[in-house]
């Protein structure tokens, strides 16, 4: 027994780590979830009690050591628990994206070779049924919602709460199975299998450590000096990595409160409930917290209007400085304080960033404006840099040194190096193991070094902190030789509330040209305000009255890139705007809503070959999967505009108007 | 699934209805009987006496003939207070909530009935008032979460789109715990999306409390996916009865969908 002892306190996994919470603050809460418009609370000793029941349920049910288990469903406190319950027995979890559809999900399960899955809902099941006869190593299925099971009788399937019960018998009949299982794991044991959407061919299954993870949350929490009082709304997909470090990995070390949404619809509501101290977002929901603002504030009375627009403006001048802690006139500094109490003040309680301490975005570029805007009305925006491969841990803006267009110096613990042709490597204590069964891969990207291979392109500005602007195979040049760096035009037209997405072209042609998908939600309300009538997305991106609207949107842009020498060269001639929102669904973006370059310009060559002919139309034809699953075919004739293109010189010397 | 579900004995028959106003026959001499724990559907061409023979079976019009009964019990005509209280609840073809009240309270004026606190004991929440406003509102919420609109529960029903609005109107109905549902074309005006999100809670709710439904439609394929029985009325009169695909082959039905050429 002591041997168990020994390795208990180790808490080099996350079962350790639980039962050492549930030991040292078993009267904290660890999960909230609003349920029945309730918030309904677990304390560390009452979630380490429920993980102990499911994991002896599992191990009952047939969970052996090395076995994956899929975890499939949205933020739930009992998905949560799954990963500990799996863990304590040795089993790897495989968390899957809970939008995926069947296929997707098969191509998972059936590569993951998971013998056992956890599923929210019926809908899960449903998904996880209809493909389970090509899953070979599937035996059982665990769902969590009883709503709409009723009738299903197979016998593989079990109800959590059966689990459970199953487990609290099974635990009785077997005293101390649980703890030598957990003490049975160490840190180097492979704890997830997480699987990266991938902007290209199937999804890759990185495999972590239970070292990886808990390692990295351990630097980063000293870092950052987060405690046990933390409050954190888990609601990103909890198949993505970053989630799994903060709401899983983090919050063990912590021993913080995570907070899970009544469901996907009502963030916003809970956000304020919560009021959260530490948030991490996609650079996707800061900019549309911020285009509800300006949409909301369009619709004010001009009173506030006015009170808004003249306060931001004090914000912009020295909210930064503010923040930062640098020095701040004495006239400025009552504006602000002033500021904070009329506008900033209220407007972050009622987003719920109140208590906010730290607001993390990373995964794709934010745009300068909106980067600047929550900084400058005191929220500690901070952008950071990680992937699957590093656990979600390679660099960090620090506390008063955060610059807009970086992702801040290394992590601790971390090495970052630039190779000749601009790709960045790193080496970090997150490092994976490898891709499951994928040695090709494998070897691609980590080195026999050590270092792996982001394939992004970045370089290190003069003081020390990582600039990424694109991925590396992205990067082009135009017939002329002028670097074409796609993601980084699309970002600074994403800046604009009206645009929802971009797809820049120009790698190895004589011009830029782009494909923009307007925001409905923006444009609608634009041209309800202008009195412009519209029946559906495509109707309304087919107004001339939106063409010139974007046109706009599109010369500003041009007008920044002509400011910069090297990009100059690359300002968006033409452009069209596309029928259809692009989807996920549809395979045009990852289930991380990055866009799928390949499959567009696949999809959608009629439009590019007509962006770069003569034409002022262009027909396509193109597949759509609606939500339910069933495809149909889209047909339009779109319109192709021309955009005005500054001088380099001129482009400097004009005034840059941009919008608030 | 469906075939599991257990359909049992009537629970609520008419016979020989007729019901006019002044001159207009509305109903002609309508039987027909909705057996527990089934999806009943009446179809009929624009006019046909679809609502009139639905607000017959909840008390709102009294029919000059014939006599109805609920429950095994046998009246001359419903009276609509007796018919909520019994355990029938309904949804309007128009959208019949409170504009300017929230989801949650809307759907709260469904529990109207099992409310037993007096008036001045609610309004200064004292005592047994407190703890049954407490039950009622847990009893909303499991139909809020059930309908899934957790992201509205706040929203005043004026502010949403159709299709949310008809959802609280089910909800409101649903609130009231019935033991049989009127749903007076729940899908009109709906997109497909809409219209499919309907379905499924339609027959969740047929299918977790084991309510009995009537509804009208006029989407054919709606109705023939949802149905167990369906009647079709045409100028005040039953055409035909049975099960859908009786009904879809039937000639007089037929008839009156498509016209007869003379």
């Amino acid at each position: 027994m002591s041997d168990v002892e020994a390795s208990l306190k180790q808490h080099d996994t996350l079962p350790k780590l639980l039962l050492r919470n549930a030991r040292e603050r078993g009267g904290r809460t660890a999960f909230r979830e609003k349920d029945f418009g309730i918030w309904q609370s677990w304390t560390w000793a009452e979630v380490a009690d429920e993980i102990r029941a499911f994991a002896c349920g599992l191990a009952d049910l047939g969970v052996r050591r090395g076995d994956k288990v899929a975890i499939i469903g949205a933020n739930r406190p009992q998905l949560y628990w799954s990963f500990d319950a799996i863990e304590s027995l040795g089993g790897i979890a495989v968390p899957l994206y809970a939008d995926s559809v069947a296929e997707e999900m098969q191509y998972v399960l059936d590569h993951a070779e998971v013998k056992f899955a956890i599923c929210e809902d019926q809908e899960q099941v449903d998904k996880v049924v209809s493909v389970k006869d090509r899953v070979t190593a599937l035996e059982s299925v665990v769902y969590k919602d009883l709503r709409g099971m009723r009738h299903y009788t197979d016998p593989f399937l079990h109800s959590l709460e059966d689990v459970q019960k199953r487990g609290r018998a099974y635990d009785k009949e077997n005293p101390g199975f649980f703890e030598a299982e957990v003490a049975q794991a160490k840190g180097s044991d492979i704890a997830i299998i997480a699987y990266t959407s991938g902007t290209t061919g199937n999804p890759k299954g990185v495999m972590l450590t239970a070292n990886n993870l808990i390692e990295s949350a351990q630097l980063a929490v000293d870092m950052e000096h987060l405690t046990e009082k933390e409050e954190t709304l888990a609601y990103l997909p909890l198949a993505w990595v970053g989630d799994h470090f903060f709401s899983v990995a983090q919050q063990h070390v912590t021993g913080y409160a995570v907070n899970c949404p009544e469901s996907s619809d009502t963030v916003m509501t809970d956000l304020r409930d919560i009021g959260p101290t530490s948030f991490i977002a996609p650079p996707a929901i800061f900019e549309n917290f911020l285009t509800q603002i300006q949409i909301r504030m369009a619709d004010a009375s001009w009173i506030k209007r006015k009170l808004f627009d003249y306060f931001i403006g004090v914000a912009d001048r020295c909210g930064i400085d503010v923040l930062e802690g640098r020095s701040v006139p004495v006239v400025d500094r009552l504006y602000y304080a002033l500021g904070n109490f009329m506008v900033y003040g209220p407007l972050k309680n009622n987003l719920g960033l109140s208590r906010m301490r730290l607001a993390y975005t990373g995964g794709a570029p934010l745009g300068d404006e909106v980067f600047k805007f929550y900084r400058s009305i005191g929220v500690n925006l901070k952008q950071l840099y990680g992937q699957t491969e590093s656990s979600a841990y390679v660099c960090m803006q620090r506390d008063g040194d955060v610059k807009v267009d970086t992702v801040g110096p290394p992590c601790p613990g971390v090495e970052v190096r630039i190779t000749d042709d601009g790709e960045v490597l790193y080496k970090s204590p997150g490092t994976f193991v490898g891709y499951f069964k994928n040695a090709e891969a494998t070897e691609e990207t980590l080195d026999k070094e050590g270092w792996v291979h982001t394939g992004d392109a970045g370089f290190f500005d003069d003081g020390g902190h990582l600039k990424i602007i694109d991925r590396a195979k992205d990067v082009g040049q135009l017939q002329d030789g002028t670097l074409f760096a796609p993601q980084y035009i699309e970002n600074k037209l994403k800046f604009f509330s009206y645009i929802k997405e971009a797809v820049a072209h120009g790698d190895g042609r004589d011009q830029v040209s782009c494909f923009i998908s307007i925001d409905l939600e923006a444009v609608g309300n634009w041209a309800e305000r202008q009195g412009i009538s519209y029946t559906n997305y495509a109707d309304i991106s087919s107004r001339d009255e939106v063409f010139d609207l974007i046109k706009d949107c599109i010369e500003q842009v041009n007008q920044t890139l002509a400011k910069d020498s090297a990009l100059s060269g690359s300002q968006i001639r033409r452009f069209l705007l596309l029928h259809k929102e692009l989807d996920a669904d549809d395979g045009e973006l990852t289930r991380t809503r990055k866009v799928r370059r390949r499959i567009i310009a696949d999809r959608y060559k009629p439009l590019i070959d007509a962006l770069y002919s003569d034409a002022d139309r262009a027909a396509i034809e193109t597949q759509v999967t609606f939500e339910d699953g069933r495809t149909g075919v889209m047909k339009a004739d779109l319109a192709i505009r021309s955009a005005k293109t500054f001088a380099p010189a001129a482009g400097a010397a004009a005034p840059v108007s941009e919008a608030a | 699934m469906t075939e599991q579900r257990v359909i049992g004995e009537t629970l609520l028959s008419v016979e020989n209805i007729s019901l006019s106003f002044g001159a207009v026959k509305a109903l002609t001499d309508v039987s027909l009987s909705i057996r527990k724990g089934e999806i009943f559907a009446i179809i009929g061409p624009n006019g046909a006496g679809k609502t009139s023979l639905l607000n017959v079976l909840n008390g709102v019009y009294h029919p000059q003939q014939g006599q109805i009964t609920f429950k095994g019990e046998t009246r001359k005509q419903m009276k609509a207070h007796e018919s909520a209280s019994q355990g029938i609840a309904r949804t309007f073809q128009n959208v019949a909530l409170f504009r300017g009240m929230t989801t949650l309270d809307n759907i709260m004026t469904g529990r109207n009935l099992k409310m037993r606190s007096g008036l001045v004991a609610q309004a200064i929440w004292w005592g047994p008032a407190k703890k049954e406003e407490a039950e009622h509102r847990e009893a909303v919420e499991k139909v809020i979460d059930f309908l899934e609109i957790e992201a509205i529960r706040k929203t005043p029903v004026g502010r949403l789109p159709y299709g949310l609005q008809k959802r609280v109107e089910l909800g409101r109905a649903l609130a009231a715990e019935p033991e049989l549902l009127l749903l007076d074309e729940p899908m009109a005006g709906m997109n497909l999306e809409e219209k499919e999100d309907m379905c499924r809670f339609i027959l969740d709710t047929n299918d977790e409390f084991g309510t009995t439904i009537c509804l009208i439609e006029h989407d054919m394929g709606v109705v023939m996916d949802l149905s167990d029985n369906v009647a079709v009325l045409d100028y005040g009169r039953k055409i035909a009865e049975g099960t859908p695909d009786e009904v879809r082959s039937n000639q007089a039905v037929i008839d009156a969908y498509l016209g007869v050429s003379h």
